[in-house]
């Protein structure tokens, strides 16, 4: 049976192909690539056929061929029909392959062409998105900043534009509170930067073709002191992919395992197929890699201090914000933002739907509060007390809050001695009979510049009204306090706060309404960090669904070795380094230290580059330009969209297209991961095909394309892509997810995106921290603590030893008792990089803070020619460049001479920077705020040397750690000294 | 015959810069033959952000004022045009010929609001269109309001009538008025931008230390006459809003039935916190 069965399958394949080339030009052409013999066949030679391809004709008959070009040889006939038959079973063509059940010989270029010929069948002429009256045919896209149609034209964009959801798109969710119903607005409601792409993708600094440094010579002399400085020169596409094969070869031989390392920023364009845990992760297990490890930069804080007090070691520290949405308008009296400014930062990838239910909450009457060193947008729009406190002393002000509730009795003492440790140890610090020292509003108003008086007034406000704290932009953490010296202290000062209001009780939670919506959690699609195609299971979260639900092939890096991505320069340059993982199994998981170079492997001589620049991005950023320009790189390809950063510090560049040059499918603010349920922070759910809008200008490749063709000259071409095209696996993306129980497969590539239906009222997510404030089994969709990781029953309590929220935690008095930076009694430790650090604050009086850029997200939209940089407040166009904004204020502008728009040198002895000066009444005296993330990097003069005009201002950030035994990065602790500038503006 | 208009709520700009991205992304390299010319990539402002600040640490706040074309009823740019290269439409936008228009720069002096661009490529004056391209082929409403994420952003297409109900219900002002344009764009909550406040903070000393005097009561006063009367939050604050530039000496007395009375003399040019008044 199963042998005719097979025979009708094998014959019927020319046929269609024939068929399918007669519809289809695109097909057509593909067919005329290749003349070859192809034959498919049994192993033992019982049964196959011969494959002739010639001009673009096919013709086949029964048999087995002596030398075919290439071959597709089944050990058994059972295997051959399941693995041919429709639709795909990729459970058991992956069965197959894994268990050398099905082989394929011949040229690896060969191979994927007919594998890619077969799967065209299917796909050819497939129709997508909808066409417009004006002529446009509408296609989908999914970025950082939220989801939005592209109009496209005769093969141009016109335009992006935000989705108001139609009619046939599920309903939203309504929230009663106080008499009132709220839902939110039918639209998505996006990120400025996601309506930037337009010019951003027609920008005329696109790299078009492949270039080589003009004096890198791969057989000679490599002049790696030039990077930085030397020019380029056009190179074909195979020139370049021999040179950076050859060169993967040349140092597994010569140096050995380790000797090649993936250098990738945080973020990429969106997407489950082209991210960097995708494709990137596939190609880098399959060629072997040094690891650069990511240490948790956006929540430093919460990671490396406010675990060890409560946990969460899932969310790397921060707390969920399940049901606090409805909690907060029902109940919640008064938000504090400390160091919170959820309008500029967009929830990270929430685009801007959080704007509409925090103007919810103020119509609502409930008071706002903002901790802040700059009266910042959310401050505002929703107007409230500004506290302008100094940067690094939000510790202080915190203890003195504690010392007010504890003097007045305005505390939970029944929760703060049923749910919590260690917190006699800890009033006897705050009262001062321990050191002898009272933390009182007093004591806090020299650290924090906040007048006593505003303390008292404000803990006797918050004893008294159940209050939200907001920290960070997201509410539960993400970016600001928690990234200077004092980060740790501040983050777990916040837990404390909590603990002695009641966390989890009516009206008293984490969060800013940027959380915690009714959306339905329970649809699967998977998030960015479940590893897309990758098929990484160690390093990402793919085996929890992603692996079982998508068939794909395991892929594992056999390179153990790993570089601290802020210790990167050192590795390079010193040769070796130290580094604390980032771990969110376990919270002891971040003392594991480890070593640059790991036993037995080489150091690294390669760096393959890829995403956004570090200069913008990392602390003491001149520390790359000295790296890039050390003979121990022997080697630096750089796969980059724009000729901006690091890029220009490359031998090899690869030019990569847009995400709208190529296919990807996405689920908008789905990260997985450490950001479990991100889309709580979304008014209604939406997953979009992202649609391969335009061709890729010039001759740009998509990301998968680029390591799909240097994995053919490695003969890993077949294992790298599984014979798919992008637009193939995101197919097997949608069936992997619930999707096509609501909508097909051709209806999602017309209209572009489906709505999740909100979760029902009856089934809504119960409120964060409820359960424990009840003594009730956890009862929120968190799969962590892992079942091994409670130390009481099953669902019993907190991710810590005593199962309780400890003031005292027990992990750091195992770990390190007597650490002077992470004291298990989290005390007030002056910042040493601020006003108590004498001499250095003599010389520079003025403390910089390097908040996340409001209208770029990281590098992308920022310089490139984007239109972005005509926003006012991003950049100011002074002599025809575009200057990155510091902002000062009218006190410390005067005496400097300085005025609106004046350009101005900000500099300490790491470096210096140009910028354009906005003098500001938001900025609390003697501090300065220019946002981190510049994506140009543009200095007059050598690079790593003089000043940069880029607007880098992590060229003035110190290297050093918030603690030493961390990675935790410490950037926006900085003391700088500005002057205006009156020198000649001359680029090198 | 209905019309369309657009009405800006202040208070509710955050200054997220959407709309003046969706301009730029309609626009840059885009060509609308009959309504707008390729906009220069940089340097053109059609939805131009101004901002206000006032006060000073910690009592500060911060306006943001989306302007464009105001599409006026009496436009002083169609009057200046000849032939008919700036036109109102029977919906009421006002478009500037992009043919027609070729080489007239006075088309752009003729804005009293400084609203018209020069495009210096195409020799051509430009302005907010009101997407005219996009309504005529369906769009519900202009892409400044469709990508607004507060709502402070609306389109309204009514009757000349309708509209005058909506203004005075919701107290919507026009953009100086005194240049008697008539203008189709609406603003609420202008005084942030165009008004000043007097704000203060009143401390006391208290069992030996200092703290903020929730309660006391504070006037505002102008040549003898009470104008407003507040009484302290928490943090001892006050503050009175509304009042004009430049407005001269005003008297705030600030009295609290246990700590007494204390007068504050002030004169107003821009907005002023006056710090903290110890009673």
């Amino acid at each position: 049976m199963n042998k005719w069965l097979l025979s009708v399958l094998l014959f019927g394949i020319a046929p269609v192909i024939k068929l399918v080339a007669w519809k289809h030009a695109a097909f057509r052409e593909h067919l005329r690539q290749r003349n070859c013999v192809v034959q498919i066949k049994i192993k033992d030679n019982s049964q196959g056929r011969i494959f002739r391809f010639t001009n673009g004709r096919v013709s086949s008959r029964r048999g087995i061929h002596q030398g075919p070009d290439a071959a597709m040889i089944f050990k058994d006939v059972a295997t051959a029909v399941s693995f041919m038959s429709l639709p795909a079973n990729h459970a058991q063509r992956i069965h197959a392959a894994k268990n050398f059940l099905v082989a394929v010989e011949g040229p690896d270029e060969l191979v994927s062409w007919f594998m890619q010929l077969l799967n065209m069948v299917l796909t050819a002429g497939l129709e997508f998105g909808t066409r417009m009256p004006d002529g446009t045919r509408r296609c989908a896209t999914m970025t950082n900043g939220g989801p939005v149609f592209v109009y496209v034209k005769d093969g141009r964009i016109v335009r992006t534009g935000v989705i108001d959801y139609d009619a046939r798109d599920a309903s939203s969710w309504t929230v009663e509170a106080r008499g009132r119903t709220f839902t939110p607005s039918r639209k998505a409601m996006v990120a400025p930067h996601a309506l930037a792409w337009r010019s951003m993708v027609y920008s005329d600094e696109r790299l078009l073709y492949p270039m080589k440094r003009v004096d890198f010579d791969p057989n000679g002399n490599r002049n790696c002191r030039n990077r930085g400085v030397s020019g380029y020169e056009r190179i074909s596409w195979d020139e370049a992919l021999d040179l950076v094969a050859g060169e993967i070869l040349r140092m597994k031989r010569q140096h050995g395992p380790g000797a090649i390392a993936i250098y990738h920023s945080s973020h990429h364009q969106w997407g489950n197929i082209g991210y960097y845990l995708s494709a990137l992760l596939r190609f880098g297990n399959a060629i072997g890699f040094t690891r650069i490890h990511l240490n948790p930069d956006s929540w430093e804080g919460w990671y490396w201090g406010a675990m060890h007090h409560f946990g969460n070691s899932m969310r790397l520290g921060r707390a969920g914000s399940y049901g606090t949405l409805e909690d907060c308008l029902q109940e919640c009296e008064m938000i504090v933002y400390w160091s919170s400014d959820p309008e500029s930062h967009c929830g990270i990838y929430g685009g801007q739907e959080g704007a509409q239910r925090r103007l919810w909450a103020q119509e609502l009457g409930i008071k706002t509060v903002h901790i802040n060193p700059y009266y910042c947008p959310t401050a505002s729009l929703l107007g409230g007390k500004w506290f302008p406190v100094r940067p690094g002393t939000d510790g202080a002000l915190a203890i003195a809050i504690m010392y007010v509730w504890i003097t007045e009795d305005l505390y939970d003492k029944d929760y703060v001695a049923t749910k919590t440790t260690g917190f006699e140890q800890w009033r006897g610090y705050v009262l001062g009979t321990s050191d002898g020292v009272a933390k009182t509003p007093e004591w806090q108003e020299t650290e924090t510049g906040i007048p006593a008086r505003d303390v008292r007034a404000l803990a006797r406000e918050w004893g008294k009204r159940k209050t939200y704290l907001s920290v960070g932009a997201a509410g539960t953490a993400h970016g600001g306090a928690c990234r200077g010296a004092t980060g740790a202290q501040w983050a777990r000062s916040m837990i404390l706060l909590m603990a002695m209001r009641g966390w989890g009780k009516p009206g008293i939670n984490f969060g800013n309404l940027q959380g915690g919506a009714p959306v339905d959690l329970s649809f699967y699609f998977p998030g960015y960090a479940e590893g897309g195609i990758s098929g990484d299971v160690q390093f990402t979260a793919a085996a929890v669904n992603n692996y079982v639900r998508m068939p794909h092939l395991l892929t594992m890096n056999p390179v153990q070795q790993m570089i601290p991505r802020q210790r990167l320069p050192e590795a390079i340059l010193e040769g070796h380094c130290e580094g604390y993982p980032t771990d969110s199994v376990s919270v002891e998981g971040q003392f594991r230290r480890f070593q640059y170079p790991m036993p037995g492997y080489s150091k690294v001589h390669m760096l393959y580059r890829y995403g956004g620049s570090s200069f913008g991005t990392i602390a003491d950023s001149s520390r790359f330009a000295d790296m890039y320009r050390s003979d121990e790189l022997e080697f630096v390809v750089n796969q980059s969209i724009w000729f901006e950063g690091e890029a220009r510090f490359a031998d090899i560049i690869l030019p990569a297209c847009t995400q709208l040059e190529r296919w990807d499918i996405g689920e908008w603010s789905n990260a997985g991961g450490y950001a479990h349920h991100a889309q709580g922070q979304l008014n209604h759910r939406v997953i979009a095909i992202q649609h391969k809008c335009i061709e890729p200008l010039g001759e740009s490749k998509s990301d998968y394309q680029i390591f799909w063709d240097i994995t053919k000259r490695l003969g890993l071409g077949t294992y790298y892509s599984e014979g798919m095209t992008e637009f193939d696996w995101c197919r097997r993306v949608f069936d992997s997810s619930d999707l096509p129980r609501h909508i097909s497969w051709k209806e999602f590539l017309k209209k572009g995106y489906y709505v999740v239906p909100a979760e029902d009222e009856k089934t809504r997510e119960p409120l964060y921290m409820r359960w424990f404030a009840e003594d009730r089994p956890k009862d929120v969709p968190e799969p962590h603590p892992l079942p091994g990781g409670y130390s009481g029953k099953f669902r019993k309590g907190l991710q810590t030893q005593s199962g309780k929220i400890e003031f005292i935690p027990e992990t750091l008095k195992r770990f390190d008792p007597d650490s002077p930076d992470r004291p298990p009694l989290n005390r007030y430790i002056p910042s040493w990089e601020g006003p108590r650090a004498g001499e250095l604050y003599q010389k520079y009086p003025l403390q910089l803070i390097t908040p996340h850029a409001r209208y770029s997200f990281h590098t992308m939209a920022d310089a490139k020619d984007s239109v972005v940089n005509d926003i006012k407040d991003h950049r100011v166009l002074i002599g025809g460049h575009y200057y990155w904004i510091v902002r000062i204020n009218a006190d410390d502008a005067r005496p400097r001479g300085i005025g609106m728009h004046d350009l101005v040198k900000v500099y300490n002895n790491r470096g210096a920077v140009l910028c354009a000066a906005e003098v500001t009444a938001t900025m609390a005296p003697g501090v300065v705020n220019s946002c981190e993330s510049s994506a140009s990097y543009d200095p007059l003069g050598a690079p790593g040397e003089l000043i940069d005009r880029g607007g880098c201002m992590n060229l003035l950030t110190p290297k050093r750690k918030q603690l030493a035994k961390s990675d935790a990065m410490a950037a926006m602790s900085c003391l700088v000294q500005i002057e205006k500038w009156n020198g000649a503006v001359k680029a090198a | 015959m209905k019309k369309w208009n657009l009405i800006v709520d202040v208070a509710r700009c955050n200054n997220c810069n959407n709309c003046f991205l969706a301009n730029k992304d309609e626009h840059v390299d885009n060509d609308f033959p009959g309504y707008a010319a390729p906009q220069p990539r940089h340097g053109h402002r059609w939805i131009d952000i101004l901002r206000q600040e006032r006060g000073r640490a910690p009592m500060v706040d911060v306006a943001y004022v989306p302007t464009l074309c105001n599409h006026c009823d009496d436009a002083p740019c169609v009057k200046a045009s000849q032939d008919g290269a700036v036109y109102r439409r029977r919906d009421g936008i006002v478009i500037i010929d992009p043919q027609k228009a070729a080489g007239k720069k006075e088309i752009v002096d003729s804005c009293p609001y400084g609203a018209i661009w020069w495009n210096e490529e195409r020799k051509v004056a430009q302005t907010w269109i009101f997407d005219a391209h996009l309504l005529d082929h369906g769009w519900k409403e202009p892409r400044c309001a469709q990508v607004c994420p507060t709502g402070a952003i609306r389109s309204l297409k009514v009757e000349d009538s309708g509209m005058q109900k909506v203004a005075a219900s919701e107290a919507l002002e026009v953009l100086h008025p005194e240049f008697g344009t008539k203008p189709r764009v609406y603003y609420k909550n202008l005084y942030r931008y165009t008004q000043c406040f007097i704000g203060g903070s009143v401390a006391v000393e208290r069992n030996g230390v200092v703290d903020c005097l929730e309660g006391a009561e504070v006037t505002l006063a102008r040549a003898g006459v009470t104008l407003a009367q507040q009484r302290t939050d928490n943090y001892g604050d006050f503050k009175f809003d509304r009042l004009d530039r430049n407005s001269g000496n005003y008297t705030i007395e600030i009295s609290h039935p246990d700590h007494g009375r204390q007068l504050v003399e002030s004169q107003l040019g821009e907005s002023q916190y006056l710090g903290v008044c110890r009673i």
